[in-house]
């Protein structure tokens, strides 16, 4: 595995992966300048949820409660108590980070199958949840934030400009704290917990806090996406909750490859442009075929789980970069 | 009106939503029992079935009952074998891998869901019952369709306990469950039976969802609800257990309808479904099931 020699390689890489998307704003058209704000956004979401499925093992199809409760803890701040947007992302990622422990505390008990559904009904109730408080959500409707509201001291969220720059930030200080964290001694632990719990604790770890930190932590770096997706683009509503905001982000990891720094950002850019441009491409031959991402996703998912499990960045790292975090 | 009427309509629409509900968890219960796969795309068997129903009764002519009886026949059957060619072309290539195997069933889970969309469209669309009476109860008449459908239901669960518990089938089948190795090395089939439990599990998804479309309508995203209540009856009932099954089937249907007649449905789906999680947490083995020995 990769030792520090290594090291000045990997940091290179993603302060380079970082850079290019920096450039990046310069030259996109304004479409897809939009497309990848959003990506970046989402790719955040997908890191968090890599931090848990792909170091740690622990397979979840809850996420989007987590996503949800940075959401809703920012943006009903905004809306209902008028919050500047610092304390309302600081409310998103509270929220995140006290449900996530909550979760975690229950979910943990239970392990492998049970886990799954156990926090794919968490996230179901989260999900009903957000309907059951219509009143102040607004359901599967939603909310959206007005401009005036949406200021960061002189930065206007509003301006794509802006929005890209701070969803590039955001991005940049997660994907750092990411290669540090899976290469400190706690991602350590966590990557031994995936490969063998058993002797992980025999060792002496305690392996229910170390996943237990693991639960908060992925569900407190979604959350931060969820915050930021309701600020940046000022809209929230209870379908980002549903379950299919928690498959979407297991699918993403899937494609980046799971337990890959940089993965889940391949794995979010990938899908994005495949469901935008197969359904373009689909829909105008086969115009009475409702294509939708029902399919996409489907076939993307059945493909990837028998034909290539360890997504794109995993591939590459077993056959030509076994150096890459 | 009085409570009573209430409470006694209430349970009647319990009990029909039970009926179906145990044959739905049945299915799931004993995929997961014998294979121990968990079957995300359980409920789009059901919305299948429900949809081939609705293609039956259209494509036959005359009478309801006719086009009713070849739905009876024709979904189950076309849902089985959608099951079994998911079962050889991904699930046995996959090995059975648990956690494998729910990425793979949540994709297909998308796909069926797409092709009803392609196939059938967004619109909901209603099956006319094959008969249209009502039975005089004390207070109102009551279809008598609907009662048909819990004795209909029983019929078919009685069915399936005699060849789990007195046919070969069902041996080879409890076998398999049991220990698959040692099945292996009596010269049980366990490739075949794999196959062979997953279709039926499909099938009886795919039977509830016919006996229940002439209540319900037919739609693309209908395989939600029961995909959910199921996993809530499996886990309450203790899994690969039928009679946990018929138990928690009859209190997760009876509390659904009488709550949802006197709360808001919303939020009897909320208490149930977090009930049911704390029961995955605090009592894995389930409320009915002996814990693992």
């Amino acid at each position: 595995m990769s030792g520090s020699a290594t090291g000045p390689r990997a940091l290179a890489l993603h302060l380079g992966v970082i850079a290019l998307l920096f450039a990046l704003q310069f030259v996109l058209p304004a479409y897809h300048h939009g497309i990848v704000a959003r990506v970046m956004v989402l790719a955040i979401f997908a890191m968090g949820y890599n931090l848990l499925f792909g170091y740690t093992g622990l397979l979840s199809l809850g996420h989007a409660m987590f996503f949800a409760a940075g959401l809703y803890g920012a943006g009903l701040t905004v809306y209902h108590l008028g919050w500047s947007v610092p304390a309302a992302f600081v409310s998103g990622l509270v929220c995140g980070a006290a449900l996530s422990a909550v979760i975690g505390l229950l979910a943990l008990r239970t392990a492998g199958v049970a886990f799954m559904i156990v926090t794919m009904m968490f996230g179901q109730v989260a999900y009903l949840l957000t309907l059951f408080f219509g009143e102040w959500t607004r359901g599967e409707e939603g909310l959206t934030l007005a401009a005036a509201q949406r200021q960061l001291g002189p930065l206007d969220l509003t301006n794509p400009s802006t929005r890209y720059f701070v969803a590039l930030a955001l991005f940049a200080v997660v994907l750092l704290l990411t290669l540090v964290i899976v290469r400190a001694p706690f991602g350590r632990v966590l990557v031994a917990i995936r490969e063998n719990e058993e002797r992980t604790r025999m060792l002496g770890y305690d392996t229910f806090l170390n996943k237990l930190g693991a639960v908060v932590l992925s569900g407190t770096v979604c959350a931060a996406a969820g915050a930021a997706y309701a600020l940046l683009f000022g809209y929230f509503g209870a379908g980002f909750a549903a379950v299919q905001y928690s498959i979407l982000p297991l699918l993403w990891v899937l494609v980046g490859g799971a337990a890959t720094v940089l993965g889940p950002l391949v794995g979010t850019l990938i899908m994005f442009y495949l469901v935008d441009l197969s359904n373009d491409l689909l829909n105008s031959r086969f115009p009475d075929w409702d294509v939708s991402y029902l399919g996409i996703v489907g076939v993307a998912l059945v493909l990837l789980i028998l034909f290539f499990p360890k997504g794109l960045l995993g591939s590459i790292r077993e056959r030509w970069a076994p150096w890459l975090p | 009106m009085d409570f009573g009427p209430y409470l006694l309509l209430a349970t009647l629409e319990g009990l029909v939503q039970a009926a179906v509900l145990a044959l739905t968890a049945l299915g799931l219960s004993l995929v997961f029992g014998v294979m121990r796969v968990v079957n995300v795309a359980h409920g789009e068997f059901f919305m299948l079935g429900a949809v081939l129903a609705w293609a039956a009764t259209t494509a036959v002519s005359g009478h309801p009952a006719l086009g009713f009886a070849a739905a009876l026949v024709v979904s189950p059957l076309v849902v089985g074998a959608v099951a079994l060619a998911s079962e050889r072309l991904i699930l046995r290539r996959l090995n059975y891998n648990p956690e494998a195997t729910i990425v793979a069933t949540i994709g297909l889970l998308y796909i069926l869901q797409q092709a009803a969309l392609t196939f059938y469209g967004p619109e909901a669309r209603p099956v006319v019952p094959p008969f249209n009476f009502r039975i005089q109860l004390p207070w109102f008449g009551y279809s008598a369709y609907k009662l048909s459908v819990i004795g209909a239901s029983i019929l078919l669960l009685i069915a399936t306990w005699f060849v789990l518990a007195r046919t070969r089938i069902g041996l080879v089948m409890r076998a398999t469950q049991y220990d698959r190795e040692t099945a292996t090395a009596f010269g049980i089939p366990v490739d075949r039976v794999y196959a062979g439990v997953f279709a039926l599990g499909a099938m009886l998804a795919a039977v509830a969802a016919v006996l229940i479309v002439p209540i319900q309508q037919a739609h693309y995203l209908m395989g939600h609800d029961p995909l959910l209540l199921s996993f809530i009856v499996v886990i309450i009932g203790g899994l690969g257990s039928l009679r946990g099954t018929v138990v928690a089937a009859l209190l997760i249907g009876l509390s659904d309808g009488i709550l949802s007649v006197f709360f808001s449905p919303t939020l009897a789906k909320i208490v149930a479904t977090l009930a049911v999680a704390l029961v995955l947490v605090f009592r894995p083995q389930g409320l009915f099931g002996q814990a693992a020995k």
